[in-house]
């Protein structure tokens, strides 16, 4: 493999890595500033107390795992993608910094008073500083989510003497695919924590421990999911695509699978990607949908692959099968959030066995459903590093070679490989 | 001043605050391996617990900022130091999660290990910041457009390896130093022969290796003397190092740390002097430096970031002397001690 093949496989994993600690974290900071501010409460806030106490432990190995996964990333862009970065800094840069200054700071500093702090400092000082942890890592979310974006729909610069030169930098910030992504993947992180938090939550009431933590938790976390998966559908995910159809088309018709321009162009619901010819086949498709859903009318043109120039589409089955079967996870986190929303009413809950199982089971699909997100978004954005502005290919480092890519890659899988395994194994002991 | 000459300068105080604060941590790690005892082990990370995390958000900033204000000595220097720095990224990926896993599981091996793991990437850190600044001093094998055309074993040899050896003895040192304000007894005592032993190490280090840098970067000298403030620095360098152990005798620790800390921010203030204009000496030819002009960003970038800068910076340095107050005195073990 070259180099720039290589590379993009690093940077696949060690961001994908990445991803799954943060995507715990930012919704599980804000699940402790509640569960904290719960504990005020004169009838049962001592065990809300005892429940920020329990989650806080998981949420400190997630967030160094974040922390150390994180580390990479500052630096991946000058090791492996000095075209780019001497391309693209004057814009790109800036967002990086701001992250680091404005908000990553936050976060590292005030998670020490938290977790060291308890017993010494005022309890509403204890409390801002989970809240500072929470703001701060959404924050963080914010200026990379807004780095990001600026790759899928550039904004806020020209281009002088072979290098971007910044404009305006709030449009840069403010590009237009920014705060729905922003939004969208937000969103994410609170479903990927309320499904950690209720699984945990489950397993605890089936193995009858700590029944009190248990059931606040499962309370709170149902209620609390059920209204961030129905948000995720309408408007966020639903904004997004529609975003994505307008600004990046190619991306939008590989998502869909919709090979020819075409009025009433149809949702397909099911279908298998093939290459020659290129296609679907067994395909399940409901006439007029995917017009509607985006434009709002069943007779709106939407553009196919077979519209663009063959160079300039992505690859066309990954991005295509990973849309496909977030979008259907997304339907299923409504689902079983609504039936649990059901028991709870009912009362019956705390018996329903096959359901808590289910819950248990469920931990790792958000997380799931975040990968198969960005590998659509990330994916869907080839062959370009900057959407039409700069080529993938064009923007790796020159001085590398393919031994020393690959001999990192090893090194990172081995080591991610070792991490990930220690995780696991720490979070289940400290859930039993 | 000019905006790129006030970033030439911002980004050296981001490599300051940097040493100063994770400087200790790193040091820490380091005598970790020469504590036996598993309960001064404990006191080791439960010092540095509540703030290592926030002291290394110093070298993210920093590198942010590099590639922010400029982005060709970022990419330059990221991807001519790749192996080094993949070595480092680990380095700093073990240091990190070893303080959380180690003491999750109560098995004296799986202790052993972390703790193992925690001092040998504190080292390997340590070392490899000096190994990759030595190869910058002393010119670095870049052609046309800041491309890197040398190799990962050149970059291995004596001098880099000696200012290695001189920022690994500064952050023990460093390190040691933290670490009177936060024990007692017996670990306090050792950490005591810890600093004066780093310290005369240091001494010598830093002679030799000024002797050294006259050889093979003389124009780090050019204006040593010329210049009152360089002048000035040097003096302040010399008076906070000498009196380092004399604070450290006289129980004065806090003085001391403010000390070694004084001694580092000039170290980098005095080869920051010597450097600039450069960011990147070439050693292939003069012309293919990276200066501050060369490399930088457009107008706009700079001013939007020196906005970021000031309104960050202050609030930044506010939080962190709050943080570090409430955390401040010897570390008490107990049931509520996170690590």
């Amino acid at each position: 493999m070259d180099v720039v093949s290589l590379s993009r496989l690093q940077f696949a994993l060690t961001i994908s890595f990445h991803f799954i600690f943060v995507s715990i974290n930012i919704g599980l900071a804000w699940f402790l500033v509640i569960s904290e501010m719960l504990g005020w409460r004169k009838r049962d806030g001592e065990i809300y107390v005892q429940v920020a106490k329990f989650f806080s432990r998981l949420f400190a190995v997630t967030f160094i795992m974040g922390v150390a996964t994180g580390i990479v990333m500052e630096f991946q862009f000058g090791m492996n993608w000095a075209g780019f970065s001497k391309f693209a800094g004057d814009v790109f840069g800036p967002m990086l910094a701001a992250e680091g200054l404005l908000a990553f700071f936050l976060e590292s500093s005030f998670l020490g008073l938290y977790l060291f702090g308890r017993n010494k400092v005022p309890r509403r000082i204890h409390w801002f500083s989970i809240l500072v942890v929470a703001v701060g890592s959404t924050f963080s979310a914010f200026w990379i989510l807004a780095a990001n974006s600026w790759q899928q729909t550039p904004a806020g610069f020209i281009i002088i003497g072979g290098k971007t030169r910044l404009t305006s930098f709030r449009d840069a910030v403010f590009n237009p695919s920014t705060m729905l992504r922003f939004f969208h993947t937000v969103d994410a992180t609170l479903i990927v924590a309320a499904f950690f938090t209720a699984g945990i939550a489950s397993h605890l009431l089936l193995k009858n421990k700590r029944i009190d933590v248990a059931k606040k938790t499962l309370r709170l976390t149902i209620i609390f999911g059920l209204i961030v998966s129905v948000l995720q559908i309408v408007p966020f995910g639903h904004e997004h695509a529609k975003q994505v159809a307008v600004t990046q088309p190619e991306k939008f018709a590989v998502f869909e699978g919709l090979y020819e321009t075409q009025a009433h162009a149809p949702m397909v619901l099911f279908g298998i990607p093939t290459t020659s010819p290129q296609g679907l086949k067994w395909v399940i498709e409901i006439p007029g949908l995917l017009s509607w859903v985006t434009f709002g009318n069943a007779s709106a043109t939407v553009k196919g692959i077979k519209d663009f120039p063959p160079e300039e589409v992505p690859p066309r089955a990954l991005p295509f099968l990973a849309f496909r079967t977030m979008a259907g996870l997304g339907l299923f986190f409504v689902m079983v959030m609504l039936y649990g929303n059901v028991q709870l009413y009912r009362n019956k809950l705390w018996e329903d066995k096959k359901f808590l199982k289910l819950l248990v089971w469920s931990i790792s699909l958000p997380v799931v459903a975040s990968q198969l997100g960005w590998i659509a978004a990330e994916v869907g954005r080839q062959p370009w590093i900057i959407y039409r502005v700069m080529r993938t290919r064009e923007a790796v480092s020159l001085s590398l070679s393919s031994e020393e890519v690959a001999f990192s890659i090893i090194l990172f899988g081995l080591l991610y490989a070792f991490l990930g395994a220690l995780y696991i194994y720490i979070v289940k002991r400290e859930v039993n | 001043m000019d905006m790129n000459t006030a970033w030439f300068f911002l980004i050296g105080f981001f490599i300051t605050g940097y040493a100063i604060l994770d400087g200790f941590d790193l040091g820490v790690g380091v005598l970790h391996i020469l504590t036996r005892d598993p309960h001064e082990r404990r006191i080791n990370v439960n010092a540095i617990g509540p703030v290592w995390d926030g002291n290394e958000v110093w070298l993210l900033a920093g590198g942010g900022s590099l590639f922010a204000v400029f982005p060709v000595v970022y990419a330059t220097l990221l991807s001519a130091f790749y192996l080094p720095f993949i070595l480092l990224l680990v380095s700093l990926i073990f240091r990190a999660v070893s303080l959380e896993f180690r003491n999750k599981v109560s098995s004296a091996g799986w202790q052993y290990f972390w703790d193992l793991s925690f001092g040998s990437g504190s080292l390997t850190a340590s070392l490899l910041f000096g190994v990759m600044l030595g190869n910058l001093l002393q010119g670095m094998p870049i052609g046309k457009d800041g491309v890197f055309t040398g190799h990962f074993r050149s970059q291995l040899n004596l001098y880099p390896i000696l200012i290695g050896l001189l920022t690994l003895t500064t952050f023990v040192m460093h390190g040691g130093i933290y670490m009177t304000l936060k024990t007692e007894g017996k670990l306090l005592e050792r950490m005591r022969m810890h600093i004066f032993t780093s310290w005369i190490a240091f001494v010598i280090l830093y002679s030799i290796v000024a002797v050294r840098t006259y050889f093979i970067a003389p124009f780090l000298f050019k204006d040593l003397l010329t210049t009152p403030f360089s002048w000035v620095a040097g003096t302040v360098l010399i008076v906070a190092t000498f009196y380092i152990p004399l604070a450290v005798k006289q129980e004065k620790y806090l003085h001391a740390f403010l000390a070694s800390s004084v001694t580092m921010a000039c170290m980098i203030l005095i080869t920051g002097l010597g450097l600039f204009p450069l960011l990147v000496p070439s050693s292939i030819d003069p012309a293919y430096s990276l200066t501050l002009y060369n490399a930088s960003a457009g107008p706009r970038t700079l001013t939007a970031m020196l906005g970021i800068a000031l309104i960050s910076l202050p609030l930044i340095i506010s939080y962190t002397v709050y943080i570090h107050r409430v955390f401040r005195g010897k570390v008490v073990i107990s049931e509520e001690s996170h690590y």
